[in-house]
């Protein structure tokens, strides 16, 4: 997939994270900021990672503030903020591409 | 060297610092020493008054130097203007190294960092701190080592010599021209001065600092004339609204509520809860709901409590006022109920070596039957952490925690299992603050764990409607749902040592390092 | 027949399956079931992302046996059928159609609900659909929404927007929900499927609650829908069954079977009269007493 234009996704609340994707030049530009940085910094930009790897998506900018979520909250913030970058509301492919 | 606790303790700190490794909760019974008392300077061709013209006369008088230790009190709590107004005094008068030695610090105090980065301040000494100083400790700004103690260990550090004070503040919401102060009266009423009673007892020099000078005498005094030096008069010496606000309104958080009634439901059903029994509980949500329903199952069964201790809230002091407690023992008085309550005949003002030093001849907490505490992590051998945050920072303090869990003879943690994503049980704290053999029970969202040394209370709650679990069990819930957290990478210097009670050394604190990525070449 | 079809549900607690913090763990309150919200509560510009926190939270959490069931909206916006491909593809147990008005209403949910079955190789007839009543149209329809569907194990009462419909308001005393609730329970009872009571909005009134508890629970009622999770105990404890009522049942149950191989159809209980029709009802309040941790024997 290819990200045509900027999104966000996502609240600054407890547990949850907000993510803001714009078009990429060609890499995976990745920032965190998390109030767990120490504990989970690490795991949280592998699930980051897994999921752009899921979509298809080899670039992107893609910033993070994170208020302690969980990843499956993570993976659906980033989800979220990608389908509207793309504009696509309907007939996601739940299962396919998009998998826990 | 490895304590008992677990924690290596290394040979550089144990030379520094003199002290030995934590080698258990009563290692030192029956231990004997001479205390240490202060010099005095006598009064006898007095004027009549004490009264001097500023802090900055009373530094001079006092011969401020660099290098000496100041003590403080914390019963203005997030509202203290004392620690500040000092201390900048000393800064403008160029005076370097202080040791400021405070019963506690808080978020009040961020301005103080400046102090500590100009080395105004070089070694702090306090039950904990917040906020900024907190970050800067934790960031190695600190010259010295932040030395962290219990309230009663504080007591005990002063009384054996370890700590010599050279001068100490005492903020006093009532005072006389001649030093009598008190906690009661004045627009920064706080109720009580039990931190500062040693501090009156030990420090070289005593200053009564006040926003409200009374007529002589101010009686009866909480700290007497006899100890005190000079007295100040300032503006104001603490910011009311946080020193004691109303009551906060009893939580309607079910999950709280859930952990309050699992905690009743507990104490009920050990053989401590009978007439006459003693309860001390801290001041978070759940512990307060505790304390509410448990106030009810009191009323219904016609238990009666023989006495309270704290760190008081309205709902320790409705009990005095329903008459369901013959005495509540104070030290602290967290909101305007509590404060007004200092009044009534059978609420006893008691100092803090009363309340919680192991160094005199038995204190308060060792009569304790219950204690209901809240804690920031606690692992699998029953250690707590109150200090250190998960993320390795500074950010709590000890207070009364390890004191109270080593007395009282049924010790309760509550703690929802998860804070946030950060599981609150864990495999090992960050820091231990409170031994596990201090703790009996952990009371979570998701179950209760006892430990298994207390197979008494295992065996009271066989029959008990409870979801009891395994402290192991526990953890393995909080990773499961937040994910194993990554051990906090910390830089080499030591910062800080947490104190045991007795003085030995229960952990260290290390310089926090900046977070990286494991692997940041793995991004495309 | 899907076997979940019957299954306890005393209580319904509603979220916003947009929160995180409120969907990660409300199993810890033991609610019987769990509503996850889809509608009312997620704002227009937020219907997109709610589905990916709903797909995530039913894929990942394990919700302890409470059931999952996810409100979805209305058959008049563009967003109903991607929620139910979501929630379908996800596992939940059960759709929740809002302000159902008629057979045609639960039909076009089932057949989407089918649809979405084949396309996530989900065995058919695993998603139950659940119709909530919220117009007097829709009560005075209430029979044919009830036999509907294979797949509907209950109806509820939306009364917010019932009462609006009706030209009154939530009073408090359920005078203006009285006709809705008994057509209701009558209707499911008629059909054999399950009837639950709309919300109590007023959570500084918990005695209020309580009686309105009381009173839905008399009127044959199988549970309440819930906001807050200091409301289910109360629900529990009024759907309890009382140590007589357990003791009476187990009496009938083991008369009846005992009578019924001697050929006995009427005897006493306890001085009462008592007949098979009497041994539905015990074994449900035996069911209820196990369901509630109450039960002690060895039914």
């Amino acid at each position: 997939m290819e990200i045509m234009k900027p999104a966000v996704a996502g609240t600054l609340e407890s547990c949850d994270c907000q993510v803001t994707v714009e078009p990429g030049d060609g890499e995976i530009d990745f920032t965190l900021k998390s109030s767990v940085m120490n504990q989970y910094g690490n795991q949280i930009r592998k699930v980051v990672l897994e999921t752009l790897e899921s979509l298809e998506i080899g670039s992107i900018k893609i910033s993070i503030v994170d208020k302690g979520a969980l990843d499956c909250t993570i993976k659906a913030r980033v989800e979220g903020a990608v389908y509207r970058a793309v504009g696509q509301t309907q007939h996601l492919p739940w299962g396919g591409v998009i998998r826990p | 060297m490895i304590n008992a606790v677990g924690r290596e303790i290394p040979e550089e700190i144990l030379e520094m610092t003199g002290k030995e490794v934590f080698h258990g909760n009563n290692y030192f019974d029956g231990y004997v020493f001479k205390k240490s008392g202060p010099s005095t300077k006598c009064v006898i061709n007095s004027n009549g008054s004490k009264v001097i013209e500023s802090i900055h006369e009373a530094l001079i008088k006092c011969e401020i130097k660099d290098g000496m230790t100041l003590g403080f009190h914390h019963h203005f709590r997030d509202g203290d203007y004392i620690v500040n107004m000092v201390m900048k005094e000393v800064h403008k008068l160029g005076i370097k190294d202080i040791t400021i030695c405070a019963s506690s610090l808080g978020k009040a105090h961020d301005p103080l960092v400046e102090y500590i980065e100009d080395g105004t301040i070089t070694n702090i000494q306090s039950s904990g701190v917040r906020g900024r100083i907190g970050e800067a400790i934790s960031k190695g700004k600190l010259k010295g080592l932040a030395i962290m103690r219990s309230h009663g260990g504080r007591v005990r550090a002063i009384e054996t010599g370890e700590v010599h004070l050279d001068i100490s503040f005492i903020g006093a919401p009532t005072c006389d021209d001649y030093g009598n102060c008190r906690g009661i009266g004045g627009k920064s009423n706080c109720g009580v001065l039990s931190y500062s009673m040693v501090d009156g007892d030990y420090a070289d020099k005593v200053v009564a600092v006040t926003d409200c000078l009374v007529t002589f005498p101010n009686f009866p005094a909480h700290i007497s004339m006899t100890k005190v030096d000079y007295v100040v008069v300032v503006d104001a010496i603490g910011d009311p609204e946080k020193i004691a606000s109303g009551a906060a309104k009893p939580t309607k958080d079910m999950r709280k509520l859930m952990m309050a009634d699992y905690c009743t439901r507990f104490v009920i059903n050990t053989p401590y809860f009978k007439n006459g029994f003693s309860y001390q509980t801290g001041v978070g949500g759940a512990s307060i709901a505790s304390t509410i329903s448990l106030a009810k199952i009191m009323k219904e069964r016609g238990i009666r409590m023989r006495f309270g201790v704290g760190g008081l809230t309205k709902p320790m002091c409705d009990l005095l006022i329903n008459d369901q407690v013959d005495a509540l023992l104070d030290t602290q008085d967290f909101d305007l109920a509590a404060v007004e309550s200092v009044k009534d005949l059978r609420h006893f003002r008691i100092s803090a070596g009363q309340y919680a030093s192991p160094f005199n001849k038995g204190a308060l907490v060792n009569k304790l039957d219950f204690v209901i505490l809240a804690t920031l992590e606690v692992d699998v051998h029953f250690n707590c952490n109150v200090v250190v945050g998960s993320d390795g920072m500074i950010t709590g303090a000890q207070g009364g925690h390890p004191d109270t869990a080593a007395g009282a003879k049924c010790t309760i943690v509550i703690t929802p299992l998860l804070q946030g994503r950060i599981p609150a049980v864990c495999s090992e704290v960050t820091t231990v603050t409170t031994p596990g053999e201090s703790v009996d029970v952990v009371i979570t969202d998701y179950g209760i764990a006892i430990n298994p040394l207390r197979e008494d209370l295992i065996t009271c709650m066989k029959d008990v409607d409870l979801p009891f679990k395994t402290i192991e069990e526990l953890r393995d819930i909080a990773y499961g749902i937040a994910g194993e957290p990554q051990k906090v990478e910390f830089g080499e210097r030591i910062v800080g040592i947490i104190e045991s009670r007795d003085g030995t050394i229960m952990d260290v604190v290390r310089q926090i390092k900046p977070f990286t990525f494991s692997d940041s070449d793995k991004l495309r | 027949m899907n076997p979940d079809k019957k299954r306890l549900r005393r209580t319904m607690l509603f979220l916003n399956a947009q929160k995180p913090g409120l969907i990660k763990d409300p199993y810890i309150y033991a609610p019987d079931s769990l509503m996850l919200d889809l509608e009312d509560a997620v704002a227009e510009n937020q219907k997109d992302t709610a589905r990916f926190s709903l797909y995530h939270a039913l894929k990942n959490i394990d919700y302890r046996g409470c059931e999952r069931v996810v409100r979805i909206n209305g058959l008049d916006t563009p967003f109903w059928q991607e929620d139910i491909r979501c929630a379908v593809a996800a596992g939940c147990d059960a759709i929740r159609i809002p302000k159902t008005e008629s057979a045609g209403d639960v039909k076009r949910v089932e057949m989407a609900v089918t649809e979405a079955e084949r396309e996530f190789s989900i065995p058919r007839g695993k998603v139950l659909i659940m119709a909530a009543i919220e117009s007097a149209r829709g009560v005075m329809r209430v029979m044919e929404i009830c036999e509907s569907s294979e797949r509907l194990f209950g109806i509820a009462l939306s009364g917010g927007d019932y009462t609006k419909d009706l030209h009154t308001h939530i009073t408090g005393t359920g005078i203006e929900l009285m006709g809705a609730r008994q057509n209701m329970v009558i209707a499911a009872r008629a059909t054999g499927i399950q009837c639950f009571d709309t919300v109590y909005t007023d959570l500084d009134n918990m005695e209020g609650f309580r009686q309105d508890v009381e009173t839905i629970h008399l009127m044959g009622f199988d549970g309440k829908s819930i906001i807050n999770p200091r409301q289910i105990n109360i629900v529990h404890e009024i759907f309890t069954p009382s140590e007589k009522e357990i003791v009476f049942s187990e009496k009938v149950i083991r008369e009846v079977d005992r009578k019924r191989t001697e050929g006995i159809g009427v005897f006493t209980v306890d001085g009462k009269m008592i007949d098979i029709a009497f041994y539905d009802g015990a074994k449900r309040t035996i069911e209820l007493a196990k369901a509630s941790g109450v039960y002690k024997g060895d039914l």
